[in-house]
């Protein structure tokens, strides 16, 4: 869905349209008929629960004694804003924790992307398959797998780094990428680089996609290969780059399975991976106050929507279509 | 910087640049794609590692035990003993204080040699020593063929209603003109983005009134009422299919229904395909929803939750991690080898046409 389809969409709703003839009718009938599923599915499983996920943040709410649920107004709203400082501090390591990883996993598939492009890397095809497959793992076992890696006692980065620098990494004074806060970030965005495939490939293709007249023509005007790359084919990808940075923001706030997986959210270390969800899941799910939970979803939802309409925003500042009409 | 050295250079023919940079460019995506999957190969040999060489100074990197010799039907350790200017691996038979007699294994016949110095200060020798029966025990320990059975029943009932589901829901949007049908389209593709936590707690409290928590329908049954992703590129799929067919379906008198079983459908084998690979193994990483569904009944586990369990009981034993997590990579990895060309262009769909 590009901006500009969103923007022709909303006009689309503006004008007044003719009543329907008998056979648009039945046509509309049909088509109302094909889209049972999902109307039926998003009134039951996204509208109804929405709506009933801000009545339960007005309340108190144990759902092993649901009689005993009582309205509280916006006692739940008021705690999570100004009161529960675990709230904004899991908030701010989610955004720490993204600042990081989203930038180092966008940069590295539009790194690897390029490259694979080049015509002067040989065997591109093994390449991609290669760099994908990674991301057919399930990420339970790439954390697994990553935990070993980077122990800090027996794991090969350590070692590796401790006899090409000679800096001391290996055993309790190197370096201990999950017990270490200040390490601990950089750990969560190695595992993540192994997902690099879908945005790679997505990537991949917007650049095969862009005109070679372009090309040409600024290889005639001497731009050199940075300058191509900057002014000719970064540009006319950010479309795509939009997309994969709205989808790697909402993805990243909602960042659960490798600190629950490692240390079942208790934080670990100093408390640094106790992101927004891990917070959320703890309220909900191991002290079932419901109800507060269904105030910290819907924070999420809104900060969430508030994050995309931003992007939107900034999108028409940087992001390039070449025509309005597709 | 390469680059503009070499083009500085006039004289240099485009054929010797051509090479030059195809050597640098692919010795680069070497060095990185070795970097990339070394934590696999790290997987791989820590599995195949005995539980006590981990914790093992001086052991090397490789998996391997300690060395024995067999000496007149005895077994003794053998050690690295410095004989000659050089290390040579011997038995240790008979140790002493200030001096231990060894046997050379490629020379029994010397004898026993003595050795002066003390035995303490002699490194183990090790031999190259594989265990694949790791991988036997955490198939068992791990309960895999269950956990299995569990996540492919997961996965494939849940891609049969997802990718049907949409498949028709779809094909409304492909092929009927009707009111709202704009608004209808960018809700669809919002719920997309929409984070699970908002609707969770409310849905979470309905499938506990019904008694669903702890079974497998919370899971399974909202598959059945289509998906975002896969009705979008269901959708676009349809849209490059011909009307012509339909028409002409049509005028002989086809309902709607006739013509997306026997036209739509077959047509869009590639896309249908697509989605159900993406679906299947969506459902297939699905952690957080079995984990909430699922927490306390360890027999409906699929692999991930169960994996998760399995670390936090046995996280000492890296080598049966290890191979617990390689068995559950192995799976979708050989599927993904076999289905690769139609698993890519899906991505490139959902990714480049948004």
């Amino acid at each position: 869905m590009t901006v500009a389809e969103f923007g022709k969409a909303v006009k689309n709703l503006k004008g007044k349209r003719a009543p329907l003839t008998k056979k648009q009718k039945r046509e509309a009938r049909w088509g109302f008929f094909f889209l049972s599923p999902w109307m039926i599915g998003f009134l039951l499983f996204y509208l109804l629960p929405m709506i009933a996920s801000f009545a339960f943040s007005l309340t108190k709410f144990n759902p092993a004694v649901p009689d005993e649920t009582v309205y509280i107004g916006f006692t739940n709203w008021i705690r999570a804003i100004f009161n529960d400082k675990e709230v904004l501090l899991s908030f701010t390591r989610t955004i720490h924790f993204a600042a990081i990883s989203l930038p180092v996993g966008l940069i590295f598939a539009l790194f690897l992307a390029i490259l694979l492009n080049s015509e002067n890397v040989i065997g591109k095809t093994v390449y991609r398959t290669l760099f994908y497959m990674p991301s057919m793992i399930p990420l339970v076992a790439t954390v697994l797998i990553w935990n070993g890696v980077l122990n800090e006692h027996t794991g090969w980065i350590n070692i590796l780094i401790e006899r090409f620098t000679g800096i001391t990494a290996v055993g309790n004074d190197g370096l201990r990428w999950l017990a270490d806060p200040q390490l601990v970030y950089f750990a969560y965005t190695m595992f993540g680089l192994w997902g690099v495939g879908n945005a790679m490939i997505i990537f991949l293709a917007a650049v095969q996609g862009v005109p070679t007249e372009l090309y040409e023509a600024a290889q005639i005007d001497g731009a050199s290969w940075f300058r191509r790359l900057f002014s000719v084919t970064l540009p006319l990808i950010t479309p795509v780059i939009f997309y994969q940075l709205v989808l790697s923001v909402i993805g990243s706030l909602q960042y659960f399975l490798a600190p629950f997986v490692l240390n079942q959210g208790t934080g670990f270390p100093e408390g640094k991976t106790r992101f927004y969800m891990v917070y959320f899941y703890k309220q909900s799910f191991s002290f079932f106050n419901m109800g507060y939970g269904a105030t910290l979803a819907w924070l999420m939802f809104i900060v969430a929507l508030i994050i995309t309409v931003i992007l939107f925003g900034t999108a028409k500042y940087w992001v390039y279509y070449a025509t309005e009409e597709k | 910087m390469t680059k503009k050295n070499i083009e500085s250079r006039k004289p240099l023919p485009k054929k010797t640049r051509d090479l030059i940079s195809s050597t640098l460019l692919t010795g680069m995506t070497w060095g990185i794609l070795v970097l990339f999957l070394l934590p696999m190969a790290f997987g791989v040999v820590t599995a195949l590692k005995t539980e006590s060489q981990a914790s093992e100074i001086g052991a090397p990197w490789y998996p391997a035990s300690k060395a024995a010799y067999e000496y007149e039907g005895k077994d003794y350790d053998m050690y690295l003993v410095p004989m000659d200017g050089e290390m040579k691996e011997m038995a240790l038979i008979q140790t002493g204080r200030q001096e231990s007699q060894f046997i050379d294994p490629d020379n029994p016949e010397a004898g026993l040699i003595t050795w002066e110095g003390s035995w303490r200060t002699l490194e183990r020798s090790w031999e190259f020593d594989p265990q694949w029966s790791n991988f036997r025990s955490a198939w068992e320990t791990v309960n895999f063929p269950r956990l299995l059975w569990n996540t492919i029943k997961y996965a494939g009932i849940t891609t049969i209603g997802a990718v049907f589901s949409s498949a028709l829901v779809a094909y409304g949007f492909a092929r009927f003109s009707f009111p709202g049908k704009n608004i209808f389209f960018m809700l669809m593709l919002s719920t997309v983005i929409l984070p699970g936590a908002v609707t969770l707690i409310p849905t979470y409290f309905v499938y506990l009134q019904l008694g669903w928590v702890g079974t497998w329908l919370p899971l399974m049954v909202p598959a059945f009422f289509s998906w975002g992703t896969n009705v979008f590129l269901i959708r676009q799929f349809i849209m490059t299919i011909p009307v012509d067919l339909d028409e002409a379906a049509m005028i002989d008198g086809a309902s709607p229904l006739r013509i997306f079983f026997s036209i739509i459908l077959p047509q869009s084998v590639p896309a249908l395909t697509a989605v159900s690979l993406f679906h299947f193994f969506w459902a297939w990483n699905d952690f957080f929803n079995p984990l909430i569904y699922l927490t306390g009944n360890a027999d409906k586990y699929p692999i991930t939750v169960g994996l998760t369990a399995f670390n936090r009981l046995y996280s000492q034993q890296s080598n049966l991690i290890q191979a617990s997590a390689l068995i559950t990579a192995i799976i979708p990895v050989i599927i993904f080898f076999f289905a690769q060309r139609i698993f890519m262009q899906g991505v490139v769909i959902t990714g480049v046409e948004k």
